[in-house]
């Protein structure tokens, strides 16, 4: 009897979830810093900066991947430039990362965006008063307070990365081991003779996976709820 | 003592006011609308004033010829907002030690002991009355060791047995503590309790300054400030 997944399938399972993981990782603070910017400051070129952060949504993700290799591959100048102190993003997992994160930013920011939004200035305001700086009430008003929206963007973005395609086969390439993600792994197995079982086996762990998600971020969110007297 | 001379207008009103006080508990008058909130926002530093002078005792906290602008961090002010604004996230004994100071007049035992606060140290904002609310924002804004300490409208939306309670608890720490105290209301019952003088505001204008045996009279003959 063959194994329910096969090594190439958990091997892809296992970087799919590392990917993921050090996607929403990595950009986190980025999305951090935005979303504040965008929530809390008026400045010149804002409007470029939303757009520009919309683009990975509206873009064809297979136009994003070709970007991103346009722009870190090995022949473009930044990727050329990167690749001779030893950091390489094309056909490795942590140009997956990079894609992964690329695609997921926007949801990310968006929603930790609103969070910020909703959370009563007036209490910042208080907060002054009392003696905390710009960064001691970023700390300890605005970022607990805005906990549901940053584990609802962090959970979508996972999901986004997760489920990531077009713009990782595009920049990285299908290389078993290092960029084979579970939504590669299944794209090949769909082209290949007798590969349904494994597509099957394949798209039930993903759909646990994202249940998994989703479950952690609603027990996240009831318990600062119930934190912050809400229910 | 406070110097205070400012203009701005703030929505519909044209607030320009002046006055000067050296008194221990200093109370804004008024109806609503007369401009009392906005003139503590000035005295905290949430409201720039378009220009004047705001200093307490010899502290210049805003001087726009001098171009002075404290920071409202640095400014040291205590303010008890009118809804108490305690930290949502942060249990009571969290909510009082946020903006406190080591050197604090009288520590954090003795604001619990004053307000009579010990009870309520594990229990979180979204648990507490209105008149508990109130006593938490008063402690946790002494616990910042103010220079001044602001009370907005403090006893508002207070059942009248709250309000004995808070009204008790301001009287000791008036009596106790001597910090230098601005109260914004338009009751004139608490302003007779508390105040030791009052300016009357109207329109954004000061309309007078009354001492408190003044200002009683006045209530007690129940002309324009007057009102339970």
């Amino acid at each position: 009897m063959t194994a329910w997944l096969s090594p190439a399938d958990w091997s892809a399972l296992a970087l799919s979830l590392r990917v993921a993981c050090f996607s929403v990782v990595v950009s986190l603070p980025f999305a951090l810093a935005l979303a504040w910017l965008l929530s809390r400051k008026r400045f010149a070129g804002r409007t470029l900066v939303e757009a520009l952060l919309f683009l990975p949504l509206i873009l064809p993700p297979v136009v994003t991947g070709y970007a991103l290799l346009a722009i870190l591959g090995r022949n473009a100048p930044l990727g050329h430039a990167l690749a001779e102190i030893g950091i390489v993003f094309a056909f490795r997992w942590t140009g997956a990362v990079v894609a992964a994160a690329v695609m997921g930013f926007p949801l990310l920011v968006l929603s930790i965006r609103v969070a910020f939004d909703n959370v009563d200035r007036r209490l910042e305001a208080a907060a002054e008063t009392l003696g905390a700086r710009a960064w001691r009430r970023f700390r300890t008003i605005v970022l607990p307070l805005s906990l549901r929206g940053i584990v609802a963007g962090c959970v979508l973005a996972f999901a986004r990365s997760f489920g990531e395609f077009g713009a990782t086969i595009s920049f990285v390439s299908n290389i078993p081991g290092e960029t084979r993600t579970l939504p590669i792994a299944i794209y090949e197995l769909l082209s290949v003779p007798g590969g349904m079982d494994g597509v099957r086996h394949l798209s039930i762990v993903a759909l646990l996976v994202a249940l998994a998600a989703a479950a952690s971020a609603t027990v996240i969110a009831g318990g600062v709820a119930r934190r912050d007297g809400d229910d | 003592m406070i110097d205070l001379s400012i203009r701005r207008r703030i929505g519909d009103l044209d607030l320009d006011v002046a006055f000067r006080a050296d008194v221990r508990t200093l109370a804004l008058f008024g109806d609503s609308g007369a401009g009392k909130t906005s003139v503590l926002n000035a005295i905290a530093g949430l409201v720039k004033p378009r220009e004047g002078r705001i200093a307490l005792d010899e502290r210049v906290l805003f001087d726009s010829a001098a171009g002075i602008d404290v920071p409202v961090a640095e400014r040291r002010i205590g303010y008890v907002f009118q809804d108490g604004r305690l930290f949502p996230h942060l249990d009571v004994r969290a909510n009082l030690v946020y903006g406190a100071r080591s050197g604090a007049h009288i520590g954090f035992e003795g604001v619990v002991a004053l307000l009579e606060l010990a009870p309520l140290l594990e229990r979180q904002p979204s648990t507490l009355s209105g008149g508990e609310r109130q006593r938490v924002a008063i402690g946790r804004a002494l616990l910042a060791e103010p220079h001044a300490l602001l009370l907005d409208e403090p006893m508002t939306g207070l059942h009248a047995e709250a309000r004995r309670q808070v009204l008790d608890h301001l009287r000791r720490l008036r009596n106790e503590l001597g910090v230098f105290t601005v109260l914004v209301s338009h009751h004139a019952s608490e302003v007779a309790a508390l105040a030791d003088e009052v300016v009357l505001l109207d329109g954004g204008r000061v309309a007078g300054q009354r001492t408190r045996a003044e200002f009683e009279a006045i209530a007690a003959a129940a002309v324009p400030y007057a009102q339970p």
